[in-house]
């Protein structure tokens, strides 16, 4: 099998995998997450078990993965390069957690969600598509 | 705490941490959902949307074997659903990453970047939330 295609197919496996995990916890429910958020009502604390399984699971076999010296159908590892904590990024996670509770999704669960022909989802969804040209029109570093 | 639900959300969590850890050993990259969907809009690379059509299939086909199926939520104001998108899409590019890449993912590599953008979404979101629900009462 040629990489490019065994890339392709990891990519819908991985993506499987993770609609899966984001079902069977609830994480496509926008109210299981705003009742994570919502530290002043009914509070919820299965997102953090939800974080806690996943990094648990990366945490550990990321340490195995990383030690090879490339991933088994691509030349090199493809890792963040940025490492500045700086303004830009603090003012963006700002910006993404305001609405992430505003709305109850954030990219993943609201991508999931699509498949249970929720309406909003495809609405987030759309917002979320505006906000990623609104971005590259506006916010975007000059070069 | 009556909503809580350990168990799956345990195994879910730990489903989610499997993926990110095939998807970096077989192909090398980080599964960041956000920033996987701001390259499949600019560069239009296959993997991508394919990893994006995995993610509703796989939750689809959960959804449909496993009753009680979740029931959308229904009578939440559109326009701030729309509100919430643009600020998510903007928010992630700026901070390139979201739950996933920065939380999940950026955590697992102990990333201090990414621990700093975890905390401050956290944050925000609980600041959201309080003054959606608490001050201006929208509920679904």
């Amino acid at each position: 099998m040629r990489h490019a295609t065994a890339r392709n197919a990891s990519a819908l496996a991985a993506g499987l995998l993770f609609g899966l995990g984001l079902a069977v916890s609830q994480m496509v429910n926008p109210e299981k997450v705003l009742g994570f958020l919502d530290v002043a009502g009914n509070w919820d604390p299965s997102l953090a078990l939800v974080m806690g399984g996943a990094v648990g699971a990366a945490m550990l076999a990321f340490r195995f993965v990383l030690k090879r010296k490339q991933p088994l159908f691509d030349g090199e590892f493809h890792l963040p390069r940025l490492t500045k904590v700086d303004l830009r990024l603090l003012v963006g996670s700002a910006i993404f957690g305001v609405g992430w509770g505003i709305g109850g999704y954030c990219p993943g669960p609201g991508i999931a969600a699509l498949s249970a022909g929720s309406v909003e989802a495809l609405v987030f969804v759309a917002g979320m598509a505006l906000g990623s040209f609104l971005y590259r029109r506006l916010g975007a570093p000059r070069s | 705490m009556a909503n809580f639900t350990p168990v799956s959300a345990l195994i879910g969590g730990a489903l989610i941490g499997l993926s990110a850890s095939l998807l970096l050993w077989f192909t090398g990259r980080i599964a960041g959902v956000s920033g996987i969907m701001h390259g499949a809009l600019r560069e239009r690379g296959t993997w991508r949307w394919l990893f994006i059509a995995g993610l509703a299939g796989g939750a689809g086909a959960w959804l449909w074997l496993a009753p009680p199926a979740f029931v959308p939520r229904s009578g939440f104001p559109l326009p701030l659903v729309l509100l919430a998108g643009v600020l998510v899409g903007f928010g992630t590019a700026q901070s390139g990453g979201c739950t996933s890449g920065h939380g999940v993912c950026g955590i697992s590599r102990l990333s201090v970047r990414s621990i700093a953008a975890t905390l401050t979404f956290m944050i925000a979101g609980m600041a959201s939330v309080f003054v959606v629900r608490h001050l201006f009462g929208v509920a679904s």
